[in-house]
């Protein structure tokens, strides 16, 4: 049904350009001057047309599910929900739904077959509806816009005012991302707060989200104390930018001031490939074998190296910061005019001195704005640490250790069980607003550096 | 340099003595240049290395899984086991067991022990396909078919040569009964190794030998299906509104700024977006692939516009001073002129973008896409997983065969990556116009 209304929505805004079009060109083979081009009467109708049937077909599809799922729920006999936590009533709404899909398990209760018959029936009844209202839309708009034609009418202007309010909203979709952003972290972890304190969340030094049992022990134990949790990330992320910093910036001084130009066209697209390897490839790569290559290493020097140690998660995590942090010093080396770099060499300066004495310290905000996107991009870096890293927050500041990460603990608590009214669940969004607020200033800071500092040599 | 000017305030000094300070001084400061240079090439060796480790070992632990040990069984279909009535049911797993004992004349087949270590060769789907053969042509029960089926996954390994023989047996996976076993079909001729088609044709298994990632990249194909058709055409419509048509003003910049972050939020949070609004508050379904590419068309909407107002920029004035003219709307010259012209540096910054996404794991994981399927969704909003998230699932997986087969799926990601790349470099070098 949901393809046959598409259809009708096609078919109606080429119905209305088609008329239009015509009706136009009626009125100027008629002799009359008109205003715009019969192109664009035809494309204000098809607009006038296809823009709110879509608005409408998308926001019913969108909200339909829901809608019917709540009336199946409220259509219950009376006290069937009393009592039942979340948890229970969405297992009674799935089996609702797997019963009106015709997958039977067992011998469900009369009431239940009962509610899936209806939730059949609503499904079929919205199914109906959705397609008589597009028509019915479909055809005023038609009729309207139809009527629109006419000599003096500028259709053009409408079109482009038209085509304009979306182009605006097509802007507004970013802010819209990050206004959703914003308010579903700030939702959940505000719950979340009325259940732990902020001060426990922020100083506490005991992580363990998993263990709490009865709901009393919550807050009395403190299990909810991410200080371990930002810890870890801290030290994997310091080990991934002890690997990437050094070796990223050294490449990037060779590329720009000593590589022969064949040495650079083959280089560089190297770099870009492990730009473009996927994170869960690198973090597979960290438990194949960076893990255990460490461990036999510590092992043959008498190291005690963990399994899953944050050298191997953070060392891996540098690999993939290199060609980022390279690329954005090369960048920044780039800018540097020409003039001071031949006025050092003229000088007498070697290049090697051009370089360390007069480029690099000139280049010294675009490399630090780089560096720190490396850092936010290593605090937000998911896989490699979800793969490679350890699920247990530990006080420890040892790389050798097992430590995790605020990543790794927003998707373990986030696989599998998603409440959204135990603490547990709730843990993870006050850990992601902790995560997108952290990175939020680093990267506004960062592009600001990034953008002066261009703006300075351009 | 420095020691010159000193050396002329102490003592005159020869010409030949600063030639020779300026000589000396002059070998040290080259051979500062050349560890620079040194080290520089050493950064870019070790970044290179780790590059080749990385391809080198996941293809050398991948290419197991392109093939796969089947065994060639000589099946009598008892009617007795099998009656055509009770079909499909039926005692399947013992016509296995009794087929596997023909070859095997010297075991006891009444014991239950030994019984299931011989039919333990087998795959689990073996009695599926089985099966499935006989309730497709229910006429072959009371002949004798042969039946071609995967081994299980240890003496999989075994014939690929990833278990060694010579290990102490207690350290083996394989005993060595199995061993001698596996030695006697294979003497027999009945085992083979051909291409595991079964990689791209199957869905997920517990099983490795049976698992495959039919799901996976059907899963993937309709996420980013869904992120194109959304993030496309709202991507070129913000950048066309930013680039042509904004008033510099402050909601401009706002939004500007606003697309820049974006761009550089975790993965993560995109994930928890999603999760607390999509599945949530709009009550769609979960592990759907349909959500899955809606979440990753808000994080590829950035690179979008990013990408078409750098193409925009690139169409040079006079060609919009032309069309103005001549007489053109503003409108006219963006849509009628302008845009064409860029439509190639679009494109190119579109498919990256959309590689990336294909990538992206992270935000697919928080949505569910890493739930155990086995069955291949039929359409967008059925349960799936996705490529990066099935890698995910393996590399977790305990058995032995799953390590080969997430290196394999790698490799299929990865392929699937450099296609797309590729054509977005032949669609700049072939299209791009230097003005």
């Amino acid at each position: 049904m949901t393809g046959f209304a598409f259809l009708i929505l096609i078919i109606a805004a080429i119905a209305g350009y088609v008329l239009n079009r015509q009706a136009a060109t009626a009125i100027r083979n008629g002799g009359a001057r008109m205003h715009s081009l019969s192109f664009f009467h035809g494309m204000f109708a098809l607009l006038v047309v296809a823009v709110p049937v879509l608005v409408l077909l998308l926001v019913w599809l969108v909200l339909q599910g829901a809608v019917i799922d709540r009336l199946t729920m409220a259509g219950l006999p009376e006290g069937t929900l009393e009592g039942l936590d979340t948890g229970a009533v969405q297992l009674i709404l799935a089996e609702i739904k797997s019963i009106s899909g015709g997958r039977v398990f067992g011998t469900p209760e009369e009431w239940k077959i009962a509610a899936a018959e209806r939730h059949v029936w609503l499904h079929q009844a919205a199914a109906i509806l959705m397609v008589i209202t597009v028509l019915v839309l479909s055809a005023v708009l038609i009729l309207f816009s139809r009527r629109t034609v006419a000599a003096g009418f500028r259709a053009r202007h409408g079109v482009e005012r038209i085509v304009s309010g979306l182009m605006i909203f097509c802007s507004l979709v970013a802010i819209f991302t990050t206004v959703g952003i914003i308010a579903a972290l700030v939702f959940e972890t505000a719950k979340f707060f009325s259940m732990v304190s902020i001060s426990e969340f922020l100083f506490g030094l005991n992580w363990e989200p998993q263990i709490p049992i009865r709901e009393d022990q919550i807050a009395a134990e403190g299990a909810f104390g991410a200080v371990p949790v930002f810890l870890g990330t801290i030290v994997i992320a310091s080990v991934a930018l002890l690997v990437a910093v050094p070796t990223g910036l050294l490449t990037a001084i060779y590329l720009n001031e000593f590589a022969p130009k064949r040495f650079r066209t083959v280089v560089k697209p190297i770099l870009e490939i492990l730009a473009g390897v996927p994170t869960v490839v690198y973090g597979f790569f960290a438990i194949l074998v960076v893990a255990p290559a460490l461990r036999s290493f510590g092992q043959s020097v008498g190291l005690d190296v963990a399994p899953n140690t944050a050298l191997a998660a953070g060392g891996v995590m540098g690999i993939m910061l290199i060609p980022f942090i390279s690329s954005f010093a090369d960048d920044a080396l780039s800018a540097v005019p020409q003039s001071l770099r031949d006025g050092a060499l003229a000088l007498g300066a070697t290049r090697a001195e051009t370089m360390l004495n007069v480029l690099f310290p000139a280049a010294i905000p675009g490399i630090v704005g780089g560096v720190l996107l490396a850092v936010s991009r290593a605090i937000g870096e998911t896989m490699i640490v979800v793969m490679a890293a350890g699920l247990i927050a530990r006080m420890t500041i040892n790389p050798l250790d097992s430590v995790t990460a605020v990543t790794v603990q927003i998707v373990t608590l986030l696989i599998g069980d998603t409440a959204f009214d135990n603490p547990k669940t709730l843990a993870a969004f006050a850990l992601g607003m902790v995560l997108f607020l952290v990175t939020l200033v680093i990267n506004v800071f960062a592009l600001r550096i990034v953008r002066k500092y261009r703006e300075i040599y351009d | 340099m420095a020691d010159i000017t000193t050396s002329q305030d102490t003592a005159p000094r020869s010409v030949n003595a600063t030639t020779e300070a300026v000589r000396q001084s002059l070998a040290r400061r080259n051979r500062k240049q050349i560890v620079l240079q040194g080290f520089g090439i050493a950064a870019i060796g070790f970044a290179v290395l780790m590059l080749g480790i990385l391809i080198t070992s996941i293809v050398s632990s991948g290419y197991h899984a392109f093939t796969q040990t089947h065994v060639e069984v000589e099946v009598y279909i008892d009617p007795e086991e099998v009656p055509v009535d009770r079909l499909p049911r039926g005692g399947f797993d013992d016509l296995l067991e009794t087929a596997m004992g023909q070859y095997f004349p010297d075991a006891d087949m009444s014991d239950r022990a030994a019984r299931r270590a011989i039919s333990s060769i087998l795959s689990n789907g073996a009695q599926f396909e089985l099966r499935d053969r006989i309730v497709a042509d229910p006429s072959i029960i009371g002949t004798t078919i042969t039946l071609n089926v995967p081994v299980s996954d240890p003496y999989d390994q075994l014939n690929k040569g990833l278990v060694d023989r010579d290990t102490l047996e207690r350290n083996r996976r394989v005993d060595d009964a199995a061993i001698a076993r596996f030695d006697r079909l294979d003497e027999l001729g009945l085992i083979s190794k051909p291409l595991n088609t079964g990689l791209v044709t199957n869905a997920d298994s517990r099983f490795p030998e049976l698992a495959g990632l039919k799901g996976a990249l059907v899963g993937s194909f309709w996420a980013l299906l869904t992120c194109f058709v959304i993030s496309f055409p709202l991507g070129i419509g913000a950048a066309i509104y930013l680039e042509e048509f904004a008033p510099r003003n402050r909601v401009s910049d706002f939004i500007e700024v606003n697309i820049n972050n974006l761009a550089a939020v975790p993965s993560v949070v995109f994930g928890l977006l999603a999760l607390a609004v999509f599945i949530n508050w709009f009550g769609l379904p979960r592990s759907a692939p349909f959500v899955g590419g809606l979440t990753l068309a808000l994080m590829t909407m950035p690179t979008i516009i990013i990408a078409t107002r750098a193409a925009l920029k690139a169409v040079p004035p006079s060609i919009r001073e032309a069309a103005l003219g001549v007489g053109a709307s503003k409108h006219q010259v963006v849509f009628g002129h302008v845009l064409p012209l860029a439509m190639p540096g679009i494109l190119t910054g579109t498919i990256i973008g959309l590689a990336q996404a294909l990538g992206e794991t992270a935000p697919l994981l928080l949505i569910g896409m890493n739930a155990f399927i086995t069955s291949a969704p039929s359409g967008p909003f059925d349960s799936a997983t996705a490529l990066p998230t099935q890698i995910f699932i393996w590399a977790d997986s305990p058995e032995r065969g799953f390590v080969s087969r997430t290196s394999a799926a790698i490799l299929v990601l990865l392929a699937f990556l450099i296609t797309m790349n590729a054509i977005a470099i032949f669609l700049r070098n072939r299209f791009e116009r230097r003005w």
